[in-house]
């Protein structure tokens, strides 16, 4: 062990023996892991540890303690055309794209089965890097690893769906489908859920046949390192997962704007999605765009409010409110909004907020100074427009240090105001009252995204009716905010558009190939004087 | 201008004129559309999504409209061909068939359109069946823009109107000013069909004055497009600066490959259609011929005599199987190339300019040079009836050269061992590939290229879910309180 090494808390540790000569020692003692790997990461491009070009890297900050606990390589374009090239290199020789979809799926288990064994490393480090609950991230990564072994599954059936015959009504041609990889794949993932977001695009992506460039957010991007040091053990070859770090004008934009990329799915800002959708355009190349959201959480005069309350919280304070779904509005009838306000406020103010690092915490750190700065000015844009704090609004006082901010509720809001209108991505919910079913559809649908929706009704035809006009991709009925890897993710308007998850996330990493064949002994004879 | 249910005269009052390519005289006038003609159609088509009559409908009840526009189509086909051809000069012939395939397609997605009907809330197994259901909904995106092109004027606006409207869009049709008039008359159709006001509006123009300002309105849910690959990327910017998702059907340089074990006469039949068909204005016309060296003399030789056998003339004589191109610039831009050809040294085979007994007319005669890989007619695309040859000596070579291009639209192959056509179309770089033909396409199946030739496919029940949107919806059926935050105390 290195001396210089300092173990903070005594831990239980299991040592594992013998399976993986390769893991780094860190895998054993979760608690030390975090100097070490920061003195380990490098680029991961075609198989190989590399320096970034420019030789730089960006600190890492655990948003709870301010502290810099590590580095990340600051990648630049020369990186990125690198990684292009390596994955052009392993797409053109066909040993991934042209493979079996149950080949690729074997190392898709194999990575799940890795995650698997390094769940508590990986949550630590999430949870440092990102500031997220220890909880959360836990949750979090068994999700990576049940997202890589279902298109592990989707693989594997991608075989038996090959050359799949149409109807031409014709008997003189025979028509069938191929599904084919797209090529060389750029992915550019967020910071509010590292890995996972990373792990909604990246299996998809490889179980079609593709070869990718992985960019997750410079705020967070410690686990997709980790991600690829997973790939590399379970001897992926070379080229076919790729991963450049750094800011978003060094790598993001020059992966979006490399013309040896055949498509970009992006999950991020709407301004950055923008960004990331011209220079693809330029060209000529599609994109997938996952962006912002404003969703509405629509609560009816016959809503349990008890159930309500810990659905409104759920909806909006998960990953310390920092959730393109979150439904940072709530529409609440006039009649139970002193009750269900009442009891909101008291459940808010009982969460648990703390270090994310312990256990039972509820409410973690927002993930930088920046973003933390961000929410807290829509915190006074909002008193200043005029809205009323029901709780929160502030630090907690017992977290002088980190990006803490109370879960925050403010009443008396108006559809003109910012804090109504504009994208928070904190814990940050706006309450408006309505009185009809279609007033409070009309102010659901009057905003510029369309990520998520909730309704909570005891009345299914209500429910039923609400989701259908809702505007939006995504509608939780009697609930807010679960995700299952089998339905289809994504939103509308300025939230993007295009569908992640389940087959459809599969579908958005293919491309189709119609085969038209003429199967007549005939020759054609459009043109007079053939002889037959 | 067709806008709300309504006939309306352009807001800036201008018109453009429409010229019969193979007289090269002014038959009629289209209106100029312009940026107050699209902001009108958009919000009148918004209003219409907004009240949920065609939106939130049943696909039934948008199949029955559909179905009376193939019916019509049928019944108006004479009137409709004629128009086509005298529009945009392609054979009479070629234009009925056109006319055939737009109500087929039109009766296709009128069937897709009742089989939504039962897919919707199509149930997803989460694994979590006592806690929590999720289904699927399938939902229109709302106000689509489709701009299409001049080369099958109709048929390419109805390969995008008919599965818009089947699921459930509203939308505004931009067709190409150089060959409007049938999309206008298909105007005609939908209003005399009763198809309620707003859902479909056509805006006539040009691509500046009405293309860019429809491409780039946000209140468009989502641009369809299919021309050229430089409009297409404008289009793509457009629509991208406004962050909605668009769909690019764009050029092609496709190859045909043709093997030494095939029947030399029957190939040489599939090369002239892959390439003169259409007076040769196919965006996925196979117009790199690629010929093993082995065959190269006897198919040139044999590929010469019936090419120059073709007849060409006014296009409105049945029989009559080349037309004249559809204007003055794009046979500018074709006997361009001819010239570049010669130019760079291709051996001119066959044709290589105007036939000398049509002395009016945008008219080109079916042309096939010998080129070589490095040349500009072998790389670019030309748009007309010519035809670059290459010959090779290895399935390794071919693949290699045909898929060294830009494009990736189609690709064909012609070979009597299927184990070899199976390993080349698994190698083609493209969207669409023929074996042992060219061409032939069915509504049923995924229409669309890679690379620069666009992204996105139409036809089939591809078509039909490019125009909708996708909702989940996940209900909690437990009677527990989520206890994520523990249990409450009060």
């Amino acid at each position: 062990a290195d001396s210089s090494v300092k173990a903070h808390t005594r831990r239980h540790i299991t040592i594992k023996t013998g399976l993986y000569t390769h893991t780094p020692f860190s895998h054993y003692l979760p608690n030390i892991m975090v100097e070490l790997s920061a003195k380990d990461y490098k680029l991961y491009i075609g198989g190989k540890w590399l320096d970034p070009a420019l030789a730089g890297k960006l600190d890492v900050i655990n948003p709870a303690t301010e502290e810099v606990i590590g580095h990340i390589p600051a990648g630049s374009e020369a990186d990125v055309n690198l990684a292009v090239e390596a994955a052009r290199a392993t797409i053109k020789s066909g040993e991934w794209s042209k493979a079996t979809g149950a080949y690729r799926a074997g190392f898709l288990r194999k990575i799940a089965a890795e995650v698997r064994a390094r769940q508590t490393m990986l949550a630590e480090l999430e949870t440092k890097d990102s500031g997220k609950t220890l909880d959360e991230s836990n949750a979090n990564i068994a999700e990576v690893a049940v997202t890589f072994d279902f298109y592990a599954g989707l693989a594997e059936k991608l075989d038996t769906m090959q050359d799949l015959p149409i109807p031409s009504g014709s008997d003189d041609f025979s028509v069938t489908v191929r599904r084919e990889a797209l090529g060389v794949v750029g992915l550019i993932t967020p910071w509010n859920f590292p890995l996972l977001m990373a792990a909604w695009k990246v299996p998809a992506c490889l179980a079609a046949g593709n070869c990718c460039i992985l960019k997750p957010s410079e705020l967070a991007s410690m686990t997709c390192l980790e991600l690829a040091r997973i790939c590399h053990d379970v001897g992926l070859p070379a080229g076919v997962f790729n991963v450049v770090t750094g800011l978003g004008m060094d790598v993001g934009a020059p992966l979006s704007a490399h013309v040896g990329v055949d498509k970009i799915s992006f999950t991020g800002s709407t301004a950055t999605g923008r960004k990331v959708a011209t220079e693809a355009s330029a060209n000529l190349r599609p994109v997938a765009m996952e962006l912002g959201g404003k969703s509405p959480m629509l609560v009816f005069e016959d809503a349990d409010v008890s159930k309500t309350v810990e659905w409104a919280m759920f909806g909006c304070f998960l990953n310390t409110g920092q959730i393109c779904s979150a439904t940072s509005r709530l529409l609440v009838h006039k009649k139970i909004a002193p009750a269900l306000m009442a009891q909101l406020k008291l459940r808010a103010e009982s969460i648990k907020m703390g270090d994310p690092i312990e256990s039972g915490v509820r409410i973690g750190a927002i993930v930088c100074k920046s973003q933390y700065e961000k929410v807290m000015g829509y915190v006074q844009v909002g008193k200043d427009e005029g809205a009323k704090v029901l709780t929160g609004g502030a630090r907690p006082a017992h977290l002088p240090t980190g990006y803490f901010l109370a879960p925050t509720v403010f009443t008396g809001v108006t559809p003109e105001m910012r804090v109504w209108k504009e994208e928070i991505f904190g814990p940050v919910i706006s309450v408006m009252e309505f009185e009809t079913e279609e007033e409070a559809l009309r102010l659901a649908n009057d905003s510029e995204y369309g990520l998520a929706g909730s309704v909570i009704s005891s009345d299914p035809t209500r429910c039923e009716r609400v989701a259908k006009a809702l505007e939006c991709g995504v509608v939780w009925v009697n609930c807010a905010q679960r995700f299952n890897v089998q339905a289809p993710w994504g939103g509308i308007k300025n939230s993007g558009f295009g569908r992640e998850l389940g087959q459809w996330g599969l579908e958005s990493f293919m491309t189709m190939k119609q085969v038209t064949s003429y199967v007549s002994p005939n020759t054609w004879g459009w043109y007079p004087g053939a002889s037959q | 201008l067709y806008i709300g249910g309504q006939w309306v005269a352009p807001d800036a009052g201008g018109t453009l004129p429409v010229i019969d390519p193979a007289t090269e005289e002014v038959i009629g006038h289209i209106p100029a559309g312009t940026g107050a003609d699209v902001n009108l159609a958009v919000s009148i088509a918004r209003a219409t999504v907004k009240s949920g009559h065609w939106t939130h409908s049943t696909g039934a009840y948008r199949a029955g409209f559909l179905k009376a526009m193939a019916a019509k189509v049928r019944e108006r086909k004479t009137l409709l061909a004629l128009l086509e051809c005298q529009d945009c000069g392609k054979p009479i012939d070629e234009a009925e068939w056109d006319m055939d395939d737009v109500a087929t397609c039109f009766e296709y997605y009128a069937d897709l359109a009742e089989k939504l009907d039962d897919r919707q809330y199509q149930p997803v197994d989460v694994g979590m069946s006592d806690s929590f259901h999720v289904k699927v909904r399938r939902e229109a995106l709302g106000v689509v823009a489709l701009i299409t092109p001049w080369n099958y004027p109709l048929l390419m606006a109805v390969w995008k109107v008919a599965p818009a409207l089947a699921a459930g869009n509203c939308c505004i049709l931009k067709p190409s000013e150089l060959a409007s008039l049938t999309c206008m008359e298909l105007a005609a159709i939908a209003h005399d069909v009763g198809l309620p006001p707003g859902t479909f509006n056509v805006i006539t123009g040009t691509g500046a004055d009405a293309g860019g300002p429809l491409s780039a309105h946000p209140g468009v849910n989502k641009v369809a497009f299919t021309g050229s690959t430089a409009t297409g990327r404008k289009v793509a910017l457009a629509a991208a600066a406004n962050l909605r998702p668009a769909t690019l059907e764009l050029g092609g340089k496709s190859a045909l490959m043709v093997f030494e074990d095939a029947d030399v006469e029957k190939a040489v039949e599939w090369a002239m259609f892959g390439c003169f068909w259409t007076n040769g204005q196919i965006c996925s016309s196979t117009s790199r011929l690629l010929v093993h060296v082995d065959i190269a003399d006897s198919f040139m030789a044999h590929l010469k005599i019936r090419a120059e056998s073709i007849r060409i003339g006014d296009p409105l004589q049945t029989g009559v199987r080349m037309g004249p191109l559809v204007n003055k610039q794009q046979y500018d831009r074709v006997m361009g190339y001819i010239k570049i050809a010669q130019d760079e040294g291709a051996e001119l085979l066959t044709g290589g300019g105007r036939p000398s007994h049509l002395a009016t007319g945008f008219y080109v005669q079916p042309t096939v040079f010998l080129a070589k890989p490095n040349m500009r007619v072998w790389r670019e695309e030309i748009f007309g009836p010519v035809l670059s040859v290459a010959t090779f000596t290895s399935e390794a070579e071919a693949i290699q050269m045909a898929n060294d291009s830009e494009y990736g639209l189609g690709g064909a192959v012609i070979s009597a061992d299927p184990a070899r056509c199976k390993r080349v179309v698994e190698a083609l770089e493209c969207g669409i590939v023929w074996v042992n033909c060219s061409q032939p396409c069915f509504c049923q199946a995924p229409w669309g290229g890679i690379k620069n030739s666009g992204f996105g496919r139409e036809l089939g029940e591809w078509g039909l879910e490019g125009f909708l949107t996708t909702k989940q919806v996940t209900t909690y059926i437990s009677s527990d309180t989520w206890s994520w935050y523990g249990p409450s105390k009060l």
